[in-house]
């Protein structure tokens, strides 16, 4: 049995009576009862529990333990692996039987019921390819080495993602969720790899400029144009990285795709040759339109999604020209920061920058672009040097009108703002996520990740600016007195530590001493040095502080109160904080909103936002934790802490309730714990102490009674916390 | 109470280090030098810069004492410490002392990496006074008309609290330095370790494909010296995707499916 499966969902229902004996088809049946709801639906659970009933003990709670799973999502879907599980497991491995239920599981989660059932159902295709006990690689598992494989080859920074089919639109490299065409999971690795290098090259060596600029073609140019190109590419492959190329050669051999014609092999040879160009194939498929048939040239080839990469290409180069000109504007400005005193006219300006090819065979366009202002090489920052070589790809150049920096009104600004599109109008439209980070959320029942799930957002408060900061000021006066005074006693500078066992310097005063006392015929101390004793405090901490609907009135003016204390009190520490407010309708609009960044200041604008503060929605928590997690990590610091100040337990309005929110928000919690951050709970939930020690675990939060009492208590328990 | 003297021989650069000049940065050296101006040099972790100053230290004749400086670095460590030997208190110079008063380089490098306080110590050496109280003592020690100051700092690494100090920076001739272009890193892997051109080559092509990772997993990518390393395993005919392994990959990240896509590469391109 696979090592990673843990039959931990049938465990409760299979009761103690741990047996090798198989189970009968009615105790099957009383199992699937309650996951399938068999009562309140006509599904007849008997025919695949006769089936199941014939499997070994083990093999039977391998698949009823996901069978239950995949219920939990849905139970149609979970009906239909009991259908055809059996059939499946003849086929295949149960590594094999994971990645298809979790496919199936991950296909419902984008696409729906409809899609997720024809998984199931084309399962005996799937399975037909594995004559064998094959072992497949799967996407999921590989992702993450394919994307750092795909980012360390040159040029843009390119996606990956699922699909049924093989493609590119030269930004995503979408391909099958599986692979098994080869015997072992290495080779199918392989398969992945090679396939990905192929992809990049249609990219990287101008596959889709030359279609582009050719434009619309005859019928049948197409696919005969796809197979000549994928020799030439082979070629580039061929002597950019020969290791891959002698990969794809072995694989080529032990594959069964048919020998090419002896046409095709000739065209092989031609076109592999160094110095072949796009064009040129791209004549040769003209000439031999009609009179060769179209080839596949191997297993590794994919598709050419012309149309999807030409469109995806003008929307990029838009995009692209526009950022680029406004860099070379704030590197103009960068300069004339430098050479005050220096005039500079406009009409000047306009041609000062230039561009230069430097000759470099390491390029496929055997040159490099180099960047002149005023015939001097500019130094372009990482993220420009990333945006000229993506627009290189695409142009096989800098196009010359991208080199006038842009002035004010020349360019579209929403260009610009590719992060913050659609902010608003999450809900209008089909495609809620666009532009939003998202986030995978766990799923109890399933044991596994929902994965991007959650659409996150970072959104403005809107300020307000009232006497609220001072009436809090006022209010607690005294308090703020005594919260400043016992801060700075915490901000503890560097001692001269005397009488050190070990230390810097010679404690003179102990050196005396004990000199004496050997005099004395007295044993001498060993303590004689000087040590300066550093307790630099180096904290980062973020406040996630619960803005759902269940915070109004009360408890939002406690909370605001709470957050203008612990500022006061910070800025004395000097410890340095973030604070962002958290709140979700449903899965796709999970918000946070910022209130103070690290880097900023406790200045008026920021006691605004936080008097800005209002109940918003629900409690969804993990995908704040997540979000604000990965912040915490790009912050240097020794200790890190996130501390949630909130109202109630994790609750959204789709399926985030009762257990499933708490597993996840625990789970986040985890995630947070494992990449080193400390987090912390402040709640005024009178039922927390039921379900807060799973969460934080039994030291890690603090229950405040009384709302009135919460800005006392809160810097008071940031004090504690912190206290060396 | 004694002073230690010097034994400058130990510090001597004896013969000459190979180093390929990838600009003008040894005529800005010695210029700097000749006009007592210390020196910054940036650049990222492996490019060159320690072999620099070992070359420039054997250009002009002068020992080279190096430092590199860690978060525990103090002060003291710096510019001397009493130690009780024998019932009695002596005085040890620590290393800048040495050099501010035998006339030699000092090359503290990975500056940002010490303590905030030891920083403050050089701030007197670095501008015109060109003196180093050392307060144990009570005394100011002038430094030495041959005596150089150099600095080095690695700007990838800038974070809120690793960053240097403008007070700091700005008394310092700043040098930059990046790896070398293609041709030139491949020509310093052969000369460094006589491995093959061709080999040579497809060692900096593997570089800037670690190099296109940083950012995206990775925290920098593979230095010149670790292709020297890779390069010196294989022409002990070591497989080159095992040395990648080994000298480069291993050294780069822990991380396994990082590791993985890593040696991918390298695999990719042997």
């Amino acid at each position: 049995m696979d090592s990673k499966w843990l039959p931990l969902a049938t465990a409760p229902i299979l009761g103690q009576a741990p047996s090798n004996t198989p189970l009968t088809v009615s105790e099957i049946e009383a199992l699937l009862e309650g996951p399938l709801e068999v009562e309140f639906s006509f599904r007849d659970t008997r025919p695949p529990s006769q089936s199941i009933a014939g499997l070994s003990r083990g093999e039977q709670e391998f698949l009823l333990d996901w069978i239950i799973r995949v219920a939990s999502t849905h139970v149609e879907l979970g009906y239909q692996i009991a259908c055809h599980g059996v059939a499946a497991l003849a086929a295949m491995d149960h590594h094999m039987i994971e990645a298809w239920a979790l496919h199936t599981m991950d296909v419902y989660d984008l696409s729906g019921l409809r899609p997720a059932l024809q998984v199931i159902d084309k399962s005996a295709g799937f399975a037909e390819m594995q004559h064998t006990r094959l072992h497949g690689a799967i996407l999921e598992e590989e992702e993450r080495v394919l994307t750092g494989f795909l980012h360390g080859l040159s040029g843009r920074k390119l996606k990956i993602a699922a699909s049924d089919s093989t493609y590119t639109d030269t930004e995503t490299l979408f391909l099958p969720s599986i692979q098994s065409l080869f015997s072992t999971r290495e080779e199918n690795f392989l398969h992945y790899k090679i396939t990905l290098a192929l992809l990049w090259a249609q990219i990287r060596f101008g596959t889709f400029r030359a279609l582009r600029d050719i434009g619309p073609t005859a019928e049948g140019f197409v696919p005969l144009f796809h197979g000549m190109e994928t020799l030439r590419l082979e070629g580039c492959l061929s002597r950019e990285l020969p290791g891959l190329y002698r990969q794809m050669v072995h694989l080529k051999d032990e594959s069964d795709v048919a020998v090419l014609s002896s046409e095709w092999q000739l065209l092989s040879q031609q076109l592999s040759r160094p110095g072949v160009s796009v064009w040129e194939v791209a004549d040769m498929a003209l000439e031999n339109l009609g009179k060769l048939a179209p080839c596949t040239v191997s297993c590794f080839q994919g598709g050419l999604a012309v149309e999807s990469a030409i469109a995806c290409m003008e929307t990029r180069a838009e995009r692209e020209k526009a950022h680029f000109k406004v860099r070379l504007q704030q590197i103009l400005d960068e300069q004339a920061k430098k050479q005050t005193g220096e005039e500079e006219r406009d009409e000047e300006k306009k041609e000062r920058f230039m561009k230069k090819e430097v000759e470099d065979p390491s390029y496929p366009e055997g040159f490099r672009v180099e960047i002149l202002l005023d015939d001097l090489p500019v130094p372009l920052p990482d993220e420009m040097a990333a945006l000229a070589s993506s627009i290189i790809v695409d142009f096989g150049d800098i196009p010359n009108d991208y080199l006038e920096p842009a002035g004010p009104g020349e360019y579209d600004p929403s260009l610009l703002n590719d992060d913050d599109e659609e902010q608003e109008d999450v809900w209008s439209g089909t495609y809620h996520e666009e532009g939003a980070f998202l986030y995978q959320e766990w799923d109890f029942q399933r044991k596994h990740y929902r994965k991007n799930w959650c659409a996150v957002r970072e959104k403005e408060v809107v300020p307000i600016h009232d006497n609220f900061v001072a009436d809090t000021l006022e209010k607690y006066s005294g308090l703020v007195r005594q919260l400043r005074k016992t801060f700075e006693a915490m901000r503890d500078e560097d001692r001269l530590l005397k009488r050190q066992p070990h230390g810097d310097g010679v404690d003179i005063d102990a050196l005396v001493e004990a000199l004496a006392d050997v005099r004395q015929g007295r044993e001498m101390t060993d303590r004689l040095f000087t040590r300066m004793h550093r307790s630099e405090r180096n904290i980062a901490v973020v406040f996630m502080v619960d803005m759902s609907g269940s915070t109004k009135g009360w408890i939002n003016q406690a909370e605001r109160e709470s957050l203008v204390l612990l500022c006061e009190a910070l800025e004395t520490l000097g410890d340095r904080y973030a604070i962002y407010g958290f709140s979700s309708m449903t899965r796709k609009r999970c918000e946070l909103f910022h209130i103070k960044h690290f880097s900023e200041a406790y200045d008026d604008e920021t006691r605004a936002r936080i008097n800005g503060i209002l109940p918003q929605d629900y409690t969804r928590m993990g995908f704040a934790i997540r979000h604000l997690s990965s912040l915490l990590q790009e912050t240097e610091a020794k200790t890190r802490m996130l501390i949630t100040l909130s109202d109630g337990k994790p609750d959204d309005y789709d399926s985030y309730r009762g257990q499933y929110g708490i597993e996840d928000t625990r789970r986040a919690l985890v995630e947070a714990r494992q990449s080193g951050i400390h987090p912390y709970c402040i709640t005024i939930d009178d039922e927390a102490r039921d379900y807060l020690p799973h969460l934080y675990g039994p030291a890690a939060f603090t229950v405040v009674d009384d709302v009135k009492s919460l800005p006392l208590k809160v810097s008071d328990i940031y004090r504690r916390l912190t206290r060396a | 109470m004694e002073n230690r003297t010097l034994r400058l021989d130990e510090y001597k650069v004896k013969s000459e280090p190979y180093y390929q000049p990838t600009g003008d940065e040894i005529t800005l050296f010695e210029a700097a030098y000749r006009n007592k101006l210390p020196v910054l040099l940036k650049g990222p972790t492996g490019c060159g810069k320690t072999r620099f100053m070992e070359y420039m230290a054997w250009r002009l004749q002068r020992p080279l004492i190096t430092v590199s400086c860690h978060d525990d670095l103090t002060a003291s460590d710096l510019v001397g410490r009493y130690l009780v030997k024998g019932g009695e208190t002596i005085w040890i110079d620590g290393p800048l002392t040495q050099a501010v008063k035998a006339g030699g380089i000092c090359y503290l490098d990975e500056i940002v990496e010490a303590r905030k306080d030891t920083m403050v110590v050089i701030h007197p050496l670095a501008d015109d006074r060109r003196i180093l109280p050392v307060e144990k003592l009570g005394t100011l020690v002038e430094a030495s008309a041959d005596f150089a100051l150099a600095i080095s700092y690695n700007p990838g690494y800038q974070s809120v609290l690793k960053d240097l100090k403008q007070s700091t920076r700005q008394r310092f001739v700043a040098l930059e330095f990046d790896y070398p272009d293609a041709e030139l890193e491949a020509r310093i892997v052969v000369e460094e370790s006589s491995v093959e051109l061709g080999i040579a080559q497809r060692l900096v092509q593997f570089a800037a494909m670690t190099r296109n990772l940083k950012g995206s997993g990775l925290e920098e990518g593979a230095s010149t010296r670790l292709l020297v390393h890779a390069a010196k395993l294989i022409a002990s005919d070591v497989d080159p995707v095992a040395a990648c392994r080994g000298a480069i990959a291993q050294a780069l990240t822990d991380d396994p499916e990082m590791l993985a896509a890593v040696n991918e590469l390298s695999s990719s391109l042997f």
